[in-house]
Order: C-alpha cells, then sequence, then structure tokens
C-alpha cells in the first residue's frame, strides 16, 4: 500500500439495498453525505450530525449504524440497507397500523433500527426493546405508539403465549 | 461535512500499519490512527482534529480478536462495545460499556477508541484498571505486553506512532463480584455526571471513578479509605470526598455540589451493594 499516490478521492463501490453503486468520494465525506448527495437516498436524515439522534441509521452488515459517524470509505464491501432497502418491512405497516408517525422525520432513523431489532431479536423482552430505541430521539415525543409499532410485531412473531409481552398481555 | 481533506488507508497487518505512519511522519505529516472512528469523525466536523492520513485499524486481524486464550480474556482494540458485551466473556467489562453512549453507537464505538478518547470519561478504562489488565502496544518493531496502570495516567500515554493492540486480562477475576453504577443528568443516554465501577477482591474493595474529576481514575487512598470497616460508612463516604485526586467537575452536565451529592450516593449504593458494612 502506498500511501504516497494516494490522494484525498476515491471511487469506491457501495453495496447498497442489494446493488453495487460506483461512486466518487471524497475520504471525509461521511456515509450519510455519500448515501443523500451521491447516491440520491434521502431517507435516511441529516440532523444532528453527531450520533446523538438516530435520524440517520442504516444498517451496516446487519448492524444499525449511525451513517453521519461511518466514512463511506470505510464501508466498501460491506452490505448497507437503508430505509429505501426496507419497502417489505413489517415495521413499517406497524408504524402506519400503530400510528406511529407525526412530523416524521425520525421514522426511518426508527424503522431502520426497529427492523434489526426484530430481526435479532423477534421476541425481545422491554429491557431490550428500551435498549435499542434509546439510540432514537423523536422531537415529536411519540414514543408510546413507536413502541407499541415494534411490540406489536413481537407479538405477532412469538407464538408461545407464555412470551408474551406484559404490556400487550391485557 | 469535515471541512479538510486527508488520505485514508485500512491496512491488513501490523507491519504495513506502522509502515505507513513512519512515512507519513518522516514526511513532515501528521498521520492519525482510528479504529471505529466515531471521535474523529464529530471532533473534524467541528474542526477540533487535524490529520493528513487517516490510518484505520481495524483491518488489522490481531486488533478484532475477542477470545479466551488460556487464562486470558483477550480483546483486539478494534473490537465493538457491542461485542464484549454480547460475548459475555467478561461480565463487568460488559456491564459497564453497555452504559456508554447508545446501543446504534456501541455497535461503532470500540474500547480502543473509548480508552483514548480525547473525552474525559473514558468508562471503559474503568472495570480495566481494577482488575490489572494488561496491554499489548506496538512500535516500529517493538511488541510489548505492559500493564494498563503503567500506561493510563489521566488517559493514554502512548507516544506518537504507537498503537493500542490488545487488552489482557486474567481470567481469575471474571467470577468475582462487580457493580456498575452510572448516573446521568437526565436520560439513560448520555455523559455521566457520576460513573462508579467496584470489584471486591479478597474482600478488599476496588473503586474506579470517571465524571468525578477531569479524568478517570483509581485511588490507593481512596480504596483505604472505603475499606476502613473501624468507621462508618458514611464517615468513610465523607472522607473520600476529601481525598479526591482533584477538585470535582463543574459544568452543564452538573455542579459541583450536584456530583458530590450523587457521588456520595452512588458510593452508598456501591457500599451497600457489595455488603462493605461496618
Amino acid at each position: 500500500m502506498n500511501w504516497q499516490n494516494a490522494t484525498s478521492k476515491a471511487i469506491i463501490h457501495l453495496h447498497v439495498n442489494g446493488e453495487t453503486q460506483e461512486v466518487v468520494v471524497r475520504n471525509a465525506d461521511t456515509l450519510l453525505s455519500t448515501l443523500r448527495e451521491k447516491l440520491g437516498l434521502t431517507g435516511a436524515k441529516r440532523s444532528c450530525e453527531n450520533g446523538d439522534c438516530g435520524a440517520c441509521t442504516v444498517l451496516i452488515n446487519g448492524e444499525p449504524s449511525h451513517s453521519c459517524l461511518s466514512l463511506a470509505v470505510e464501508v466498501v464491501n460491506l452490505p448497507i440497507t437503508t430505509i429505501e432497502g426496507l419497502l417489505d418491512s413489517p415495521v413499517r405497516t406497524a408504524f402506519i397500523d400503530k400510528w406511529a408517525i407525526q412530523c416524521g422525520f425520525c421514522t426511518p432513523g426508527f424503522i431502520v433500527n426497529g427492523h434489526a431489532l426484530l430481526t435479532n431479536h423477534p421476541n425481545a423482552k422491554e429491557e431490550i426493546v428500551e435498549e435499542w430505541l434509546q439510540s432514537n430521539i423523536c422531537r415529536c415525543t411519540g414514543y408510546q405508539e413507536i413502541k407499541d409499532a415494534v411490540n406489536s410485531l413481537i407479538v405477532e412473531n412469538d407464538d408461545s403465549i407464555n412470551k408474551t409481552h406484559p404490556r400487550l398481555s391485557k | 461535512m469535515i471541512s479538510f481533506d486527508f488520505m485514508y488507508f485500512q491496512p491488513s497487518s501490523i507491519t504495513e500499519t506502522i509502515d505507513m505512519y513512519n512515512g507519513v511522519h518522516e514526511q513532515g505529516e501528521k498521520a492519525m490512527y482510528i479504529s471505529g472512528g466515531t471521535e474523529f469523525i464529530t471532533f473534524a466536523r467541528t474542526n477540533k482534529v487535524y490529520a493528513d492520513v487517516i490510518i484505520d485499524s481495524k483491518g488489522i486481524p490481531e486488533c478484532n480478536v475477542l477470545e479466551m486464550r488460556n487464562d486470558d480474556v483477550v480483546i483486539g482494540a478494534a473490537v465493538s462495545l457491542n461485542k464484549i458485551t454480547n460475548s459475555n466473556l467478561f461480565p463487568f467489562l460488559g456491564a459497564t460499556v453497555k452504559q456508554i453512549a447508545d446501543h446504534t453507537s456501541r455497535n461503532k464505538i470500540t474500547i480502543g477508541g473509548n480508552i483514548n478518547s480525547e473525552l474525559i470519561y473514558k468508562e471503559s478504562v474503568l472495570p480495566l484498571l481494577l482488575v490489572d489488565a494488561r496491554v499489548k502496544v506496538v512500535k516500529g518493531t517493538d511488541v510489548r505486553v505492559v500493564s494498563l496502570k503503567s500506561l493510563f495516567d489521566r488517559k493514554m500515554k502512548l507516544s506518537p506512532g504507537e498503537l493500542l493492540l490488545q487488552i489482557i486480562i486474567d481470567s481469575s477475576y471474571i467470577e468475582l463480584p462487580y457493580i456498575s453504577l452510572k448516573r446521568t443528568k437526565f436520560s439513560k443516554v448520555g455523559y455521566p455526571v457520576v460513573s462508579v465501577a467496584a470489584i471486591l477482591k479478597e474482600n478488599q474493595l476496588r473503586v474506579a471513578f470517571s465524571g468525578v474529576c477531569d479524568y478517570p481514575f483509581r485511588s490507593d487512598e481512596i480504596e483505604a479509605i472505603l475499606n476502613d470497616s473501624t468507621i462508618p460508612i458514611v464517615d468513610r463516604i465523607d472522607k473520600v470526598l476529601g481525598n479526591l485526586p482533584s477538585s470535582i467537575v463543574d459544568d452543564l452536565q452538573g455542579s459541583r455540589e450536584y456530583r458530590s451529592f450523587v457521588l456520595k450516593n452512588v458510593l452508598l449504593d456501591v457500599m451497600e451493594e457489595m455488603e462493605m458494612g461496618e
């Protein structure tokens, strides 16, 4: 690896939503800005740019990640999923069914995070749901409906009555 | 947006990494190691840090180790905090790092990055100081294993170009009773007003602190006070406050008086949980 011939820009291949995209980036470009400004995927939202709010959440290698805290050049060769790649996710439908949307700005981040949560923990207990959802902020404070949407899928995914989430056992 | 340009490399071996750092340094340019890179990105965005070349250590196999090796737990510096917690290899460390930032961020924040942070908290170092952890570091061709304590004084004292590879913990500490308590200003996610980690070894309490002073610390004097069973617990805790290594932080997260109040209560909880009564 010869650093002396390197530049501050690169042509990279990103694997986004099942497709490989070639893109020219500055090494300093975050994944968030690359998705939005180079690939036109504006579902991940720019907000705090500090890893605090979760509005820019995408999946990197299946794990929820703040795309504002990754350089695009860091994630070459890793599968990336944005909200645009979750058209068929039951979490989207659950958010509609439970009215878990107010202004909608935080919604993509919550859905991406919720999708990863339910993929990894289909029978998640309340403690796990709380821990994961604390990564996202909703300025409209619609947290209860968002939790209800996620919890509704925990029930649907669970075939054991004994594992029913306490809040949903009423 | 990061306003300055830099070159980026993700080498796949220690030799390549060190050679690259030295080559950049010899040309009079500034190289910087990252692993998770979260702090670099946030600081670079606000022009608090600058580098001509970023060398990403997460491609180095030794930095990604997370396993029991003989009688040691070995953790690579580029292992994420969530992986440490989920592995359950060392529950005390897992419980402490689980309180850092939020779940999504912990997929990216690494143990090496947290210990080497420029922020004052560095909470993952607390359990490591208490279990006499060792660290494997490399500079040039010199790979050495030394006690973390010898390299940590308020912050990591790595020399320019020196790279933290691994953290090594004696497995005899794994089963010891421990507690890790963090108090924040508002929600569970946030910088600590006070963070205390404690472990009981041979009936002696070991305690380390973050958020109290403007650096994490473990103090022999404070441990001697807390282990002095001839004194009532509340008096021991009062005495601790008079023996802190520097003044208590006074900022927007919490005033000096508030942090002092919270620290007393956290220490009471620690003493009760660890059954350190008279």
